[in-house]
């Protein structure tokens, strides 16, 4: 058996709600199957109060061994590094204090989203708590713990990132942990299986970015990126190849991507839903695509914009559909 | 004669509820002298906004709460659409609207099997006759409703993937309508998605009729619904009591869900006794009880000045809100009274069975909502409208979230956000004592309330009966 705890930090409780949503199996039959063993879930365990702490205090004290511990949330620091933003109620001490403890003791740390990896959304506009990422404070290394933290495994925290979580990265990792087998992480610390993809990858809209053929207004569906703010091309994350909620991402809800499973995606410096421009082009380019090749591609292929995908991508449908073909 | 014993209980962590909640109970002589309910979590959301494009909102305030996230993006669109004098699209408002009830219905769905039956499956209950059917279906993390209600919720939420993208945190709702236009293909994918949720609650938590549920006008006609988990709650709440245990005291209000072009598919209002219309002019935030600098204001003029000292008689980052001085309790037995349902009528000024048994009523409701709005569907139909964001202005966004009424009220100043006030549902309900000393709507409720251990479970029923969200309550 693996045991697994989790502690709910300064977040929304969305990891939690999106790995409800993990599908074939359910993320409960999944746990089980996998010889999970939930110590202690805040939403899910029968245990409060007098009874919780009591699990707490086991696996802070040693005295029960814990193999996987999931922070969803980040760590309020303030006031002042007191933690006091976020008491764990009923123990009369901070939360940052309690996941200190407990992490000491995990075989595993994983950070479940955003705002456990690197601080994300609670760390948002002037940081109001102080919130922090286990290991990562924003882009730079070093959170909570140290750059070099590492926990009994060996392994440093394992960063699920995204706002929320897709419950098929946080179901992955938790299976191969279990299984004794531990995902290879990028350089920001999240599991490559889902990171070495591009949002952009699998889009429904990539016909209109072959050709440039760009929405202006959300609703419209041509491409996001040229307007709309869509880092699609530079956010990492498999969105458009494994669906959400059975069949959705948010390219196909008709919005941009925020690159949410990044550091800092919380505070772009513009507009989230508004592409910077410089000269008319975007500011940010494709991930790996050199600028002068972008910039004559673009060109181009904007100039070879079909009539079908230039009309379509300023309709909420398509109006024209592709030229029938026959047989020959 | 002995002397009366006084005593002092801590409760926390409070789990099953989503977020971070400690109540402090004042024993006399083993009943309830007088509660403290305290939300210990401060992360200053109406800060964060504070400085950034108005449309911003839309992508931070979602992240208010991951189980209330639509209700907080409509909400913000509401509030940036009121800024804009833009109102949605007819389409787009019913889409807004479906989206919306999905959230609602699966939310209501998670609070009965995952937050509160759990905890009739104790072994402190063990004697009871319907205590092993009740282990068998609602043992936390193993019980079979406890399954299949999250498989259903699971497929009743692909609502979000056909409309919304994903779930939680879509930036799909917008102040003019939805971001994707269904297509034909979306609209029976759709209907084929509710009709399959209406034979997961017909077949297994209603066990019956989801008309027949929604027509009973009395609490004797409830006592009588016996199928499903339902019947089995409603079985447990006679027998322990429950209608009584933590009453409310009979003041509701609700902003009206789900505004489609005709107004409110569930009124607005306030219930005292009757209905009467709501003015939100009305509402106040008292500070005095939170660890919050400045005096009572109404949202307009409100501001979010963390005390960092923590310093008494405050015990909570909650605010607390009243509407003419007085509490108001919120949530789905709110809507459904203010809405003139007769039997939330009738449970009026109940506990902890009339808030339970509301949410099982609205569920009923709102699946029969949603099955008309997808029914309704026009492909072809303009779902957005287009405005321009004001320079300066202001904007009210006023919605019903699973938990009752959410208020979003945003200032613009030179383009920018210059102020952002939200009063969450479980503010209302949860909030600490104001400036008079009046407890909020839970902190009422528990006075009296016999304590039987260390465990309290009646509290433990009374608390998770109204569904509290605790990380909207401060945000």
């Amino acid at each position: 058996m693996t045991s697994l705890l989790w502690l709910q930090a300064a977040g929304c409780g969305g990891c939690t709600m999106s790995l409800l949503c993990a599908e074939d199996p359910g993320v409960l039959e999944l746990l089980e199957d996998a010889g999970i063993r939930v110590l202690w879930h805040p939403a899910l365990s029968v245990e409060t109060g007098t009874e919780a702490r009591a699990i707490l205090d086991d696996v802070a004290q040693g005295r029960v061994e814990l193999d996987i511990l999931c922070v969803e949330g980040a760590v309020a620091r303030g006031p002042a590094g007191t933690g006091r933003f976020q008491m764990l109620s009923g123990t009369g001490e901070s939360l940052m204090h309690w996941v200190e403890r407990i992490a000491a003791r995990a075989r595993h740390v994983v950070a479940v989203g955003s705002c456990a990896a690197y601080g994300g959304v609670t760390a948002a506009g002037g940081n109001p708590s102080d919130a922090v990422g286990l290991q990562y404070d924003g882009a730079h290394a070093g959170g909570l713990f140290a750059r070099g933290w590492r926990s009994r495994s060996g392994l440093p925290v394992v960063n699920i990132a995204g706002c929320p979580t897709h419950p098929g990265w946080v179901a992955e990792t938790l299976v191969l942990l279990a299984s004794g087998e531990f995902p290879a992480l990028d350089g920001y610390g999240r599991p490559r299986f889902y990171a070495d993809h591009l949002v952009h990858h699998g889009c429904p809209r990539n016909e209109f970015y072959e050709y440039k053929a760009s929405a202006r207004e959300l609703s419209e569906i041509g491409c996001m990126m040229e307007n709309l703010g869509c880092i699609g091309t530079q956010a990492v994350g498999d969105c458009n190849i494994r669906p959400w909620n059975g069949v959705g991402s948010c390219t196909r809800g008709g919005y941009p991507c925020i690159n949410c499973t990044a550091p800092c995606f919380e505070d772009p410096a513009h507009a989230f839903v508004e592409t910077p421009k410089i000269a008319g082009f975007p500011v940010g380019l494709p991930t790996d695509m050199p600028k002068a090749w972008f910039m004559a591609l673009a060109s181009l292929s904007k100039a070879a914009t079909p009539d079908r995908i230039g009309r379509n991508a300023r309709a909420d449908r398509i109006v024209v559909p592709p030229t029938l073909r026959q047989p020959k | 004669m002995s002397e009366p014993q006084a005593a002092r209980l801590v409760l926390g962590p409070f789990n099953r509820v989503e977020g971070d909640l400690e109540v402090a109970l004042d024993i006399r002589d083993g009943h309830v002298a007088r509660a403290e309910v305290s939300s210990p979590l401060y992360r200053g959301f109406e800060r964060m906004l504070e400085g950034r494009d108005p449309r911003d909102a839309l992508v931070i305030t979602p992240r208010v709460c991951g189980i209330c996230s639509i209700s907080q993006s409509a909400a913000a669109a509401a509030a940036l659409g009121d800024a804009m004098g833009l109102k949605p699209t007819r389409q787009g408002a019913a889409m807004t609207a479906l989206i919306h009830a999905a959230e609602n219905a699966a939310d209501h769905l998670a609070h009965f099997h995952l937050f509160f039956m759990p905890d009739f499956a104790r072994p402190d209950y063990a004697r009871k006759s319907w205590h092993a059917r009740t282990v068998e279906r609602f043992t936390a993390l193993e019980g079979s409703a406890q399954r299949s209600a999250v498989e259903a919720r699971t497929k009743l939420l692909h609502v979000m993937g056909l409309l919304a993208g994903k779930w939680p945190h879509t930036l799909a709702i917008q102040p003019g309508g939805v971001t994707r236009a269904p297509g034909l293909s979306e609209k029976a994918r759709l209907q084929a998605t509710l009709r399959s949720f209406r034979r997961y609650l017909e077949g297994v938590l209603f066990g019956g009729k989801l008309e027949d549920f929604a027509a009973i006008a009395s609490i004797e006609g409830l006592m009588r619904w016996t199928s499903g988990d339902a019947g089995l709650f409603l079985e447990i709440a006679q027998d322990l009591g429950l209608h009584s245990l933590g009453r409310g005291a009979g003041r509701y209000l609700s902003y009206g869900a789900y505004k489609l072009e005709n107004g409110p598919v569930f009124a607005a209002g306030v219930w005292e006794g009757r209905w009467k219309p709501l003015d939100t002019r009305a509402i106040v935030e008292d500070l005095t009880h939170a660890w919050m600098r400045g005096g009572a204001a109404h949202p307009w003029d409100g501001a979010t000045e963390p005390d960092e000292a923590m310093g008494a008689p405050a015990y909570s980052w909650c605010k607390a809100p009243r509407l003419d001085g007085r509490t108001f309790e919120v949530g789905a037995l709110a809507r459904q009274v203010v809405d003139g349902h007769p039997l939330a009528v009738a449970l009026a000024g109940g506990g902890v069975l009339a808030r339970v048994a509301g949410r099982l009523l609205e569920l009923a409701r709102t699946q029969i909502v949603m099955e008309r709005l997808a029914a309704e569907i026009e492909p072809g139909a303009p779902y957005m409208a287009r405005g321009e964001l004001p320079h300066a202005g202001r904007g009210a966004g006023l919605v019903e979230a699973a938990r009752g009424a959410l208020g979003h009220w945003l200032r613009i100043e030179r383009g920018r956000i210059a102020g952002y006030q939200i009063i969450a549902p479980t503010t209302w309900n949860f909030s600490p004592r104001d400036g008079s000393g009046m407890p909020g709507p839970l902190e009422a409720a528990l006075e009296g309330i016999a304590v039987d251990g260390p465990g309290a479970l009646a509290v433990q029923h009374v608390v998770r009966s109204f569904d509290p969200c605790m990380v909207c309550t401060v945000h």
